[in-house]
């Protein structure tokens, strides 16, 4: 029968349906709400909390820094993932498996744990490593950490860059080895080859690790809820605030539903751009 | 003084030698191949001579000079590796014009030498395909195209054909022997199919366990093989009374050797005869000239020439 594949889809579809499709769609309809200190979520019609985001400078400068930091986020664990990958990708076992152990190590601790840390190294002047450096006279006063954009970063790409190597490695592990030394033996050197010939087959792993490590630092939320706290809002830790405690949840819907809109266009430009770069070439 | 000179060369990984002294004197526009079994150190030697595998001991000289001393990217050599090893990212005429870019070939003479090998090797209409877009044989042409047009002072060729079907197999042979010819470059073939390297070869290189068995013409190798090893890696051999026959000398006669047909298999162009004789199992191979053959069980008699 023509329509059996589709029955047998069916149980799966409604489920899917049921805990993402109706939740999400009802985030959206929440945005329409009306919401008043004294008499709470009001289901009317109304365009108020649309027309508050995008007319108030605070939620532009909000997204403006959400974005900014997943950029900065995904640049630096491309810089410093991708080599990281290419290294691993040339060791030998024993080695490979260990180091690949160290690399996903980060993953297996909690993100709370780990981004507390960081705060326990850097912050204020009771910090480990600003203490020292402070007795060590190195510097004068605590290196700036906790509430600031640098270290929601540096705390991100210690979380996100296994995703990074990963995503590399996998596209290196495609890479015929011979291929390295058929350019040498054409006269390319080594700088060359890197250039030329290894990283343009690695780019397809580096860009789909980019949008991965984007879109996860940019709806991220335990390490900025616990860098930056409630002075240096993004949009996740915004929404949340809007939710629980201003309970203002038509507005922190209208936050989150904008997140999701801009991630969804990222992602899906970015897979575009990736498939007509490399379709012809990788598949 | 060789133009290509390999002066007892060795490779010892750990406590395995790959290479054993192996000696070898290579001319001007010659077509040689190493020819062996795996793990009998041809690669290793093809390896060394490419500058990717540094040797334990021995000299490799090229035109007099040192080539050791020599980094792999400067030593001017057309390789075509088994897997072909093309860039993916690259088109056909991108991949070829690698090699002259690195050597800082002006452009238009580039484009003109890339478009004249890819034309030596057919591929013309082809140019702008990536290398996922074209079927093994042209994958394999495009790698021949891009050892060539660098004009090697040797090339270089790793089991080139191997992954190729037997059909395409036997073009490539005769034409790759025949743009061997037309560009005259000085050319070693690393193979494990005899067949290939009778086909293709000035002479063979008979490799087992790191050394070189014997180093002579095919027909030389073939009919006057040095060891047992070479006699049996050359095509079927038969040891008669201690004495070794090629199956295809031995003929049916009304008088001989006294022999029972064991089993017949009709392969086409010829018959492939096992015998039991009183001098144990002698294979045996006729030309098929559509006459009446023996069959299964029947009682033969097999003549063979005696030769030195």
């Amino acid at each position: 029968m023509k329509s059996t594949p589709y029955l047998l889809a069916l149980p799966a579809l409604l489920l899917f349906a049921a805990i993402v499709i109706v939740p999400l769609g009802m985030t959206v309809v929440l945005t329409f709400h009306d919401w008043g200190q004294y008499k709470g979520i009001e289901p009317v019609f109304i365009l108020k909390n649309w027309r508050e985001v995008f007319s108030d400078s605070y939620y532009a400068e909000m997204f403006e820094r959400t974005f900014r930091i997943a950029l900065l986020v995904t640049l630096f664990s491309a810089v410093f993932g991708a080599p990281e990958a290419y290294i691993l990708s040339r060791m030998r076992s024993p080695w490979r498996g260990i180091f690949l152990l160290v690399i996903l190590g980060p993953l297996l601790i909690s993100v709370v744990a780990r981004t507390l840390g960081w705060a326990l190294l850097f912050g204020g002047s009771e910090g480990l490593v600003n203490k020292a450096l402070m007795e060590l006279g190195l510097i004068d006063t605590p290196l700036p950490f906790m509430f600031t954009e640098t270290g929601m970063v540096v705390a991100l790409v210690h979380v996100l860059m296994p995703y990074m190597v990963l995503s590399v490695w996998a596209a290196l592990q495609r890479l015929d080895p011979q291929v390295e030394n058929a350019a040498i033996a054409l006269g390319a050197g080594p700088f060359t080859v890197m250039r030329r010939i290894v990283l343009p087959q690695a780019m397809p792993g580096i860009l789909s690790g980019a949008v991965i490590v984007f879109a996860l630092a940019a709806s991220a939320f335990a390490t900025p809820a616990i860098i930056g706290g409630r002075r240096l809002k993004v949009a996740s830790t915004l929404a949340y605030d809007e939710f629980l405690n201003t309970l203002n949840w038509p507005l922190g819907a209208v936050v989150a539903v904008l997140l999701l809109v801009a991630l969804v266009i990222i992602v899906v430009g970015a897979n575009r751009l990736v498939e007509r770069r490399y379709g012809q070439v990788f598949r | 003084m060789a133009f290509l000179a390999l002066d007892n060369l060795s490779k010892r990984f750990g406590t395995q030698t790959a290479v054993d002294g192996l000696s070898l004197g290579v001319e001007k526009g010659e077509f040689i191949s190493l020819l062996g079994p795996s793990g009998c150190g041809k690669t290793t030697t093809l390896q060394m001579i490419a500058g990717f595998v540094e040797p334990s001991s021995g000299a490799i000289r090229l035109e007099g000079e040192d080539l050791l001393a020599v980094k792999p990217a400067k030593r001017g050599l057309g390789i075509v590796f088994q897997s072909y090893a093309l860039f993916p990212h690259m088109t056909a005429t991108e991949n070829v014009a690698f090699g002259l870019e690195m050597q800082g070939i002006a452009a238009a003479e580039r484009a003109r030498r890339v478009a004249d090998a890819l034309e030596l090797v057919g591929l013309g209409a082809f140019a702008a395909r990536y290398p996922r877009q074209l079927s093994g044989g042209q994958q394999q042409r495009v790698a021949l195209a891009r050892a060539l047009v660098i004009r090697p002072r040797i090339l270089l060729l790793d089991e080139p054909l191997s992954n190729l079907d037997a059909k395409l197999r036997e073009e490539m042979q005769i034409e790759l022997r025949q743009i061997q010819r037309t560009v005259g470059t000085t050319t070693i073939l690393v193979t494990h199919d005899q067949a290939e390297a009778m086909a293709l070869s000035d002479r063979v290189v008979v490799m087992n366990k790191g050394r070189a068995e014997q180093i002579a013409t095919p027909l030389e190798a073939y009919e006057h093989p040095a060891t047992a090893f070479v006699a049996s890696f050359l095509g079927k051999t038969n040891l008669v009374n201690g004495v070794a026959v090629r199956p295809e000398r031995i003929a049916f006669a009304a008088a001989g050797l006294v022999g029972t047909v064991r089993t017949r298999i009709f392969q086409g162009n010829h018959w492939l005869y096992q015998v039991d004789t009183a001098s144990g199992l002698v294979t045996v191979i006729r030309q098929n000239t559509g006459d009446a053959m023996p069959e299964e069980g029947a009682a033969v008699h097999l003549v063979w020439e005696a030769r030195a």
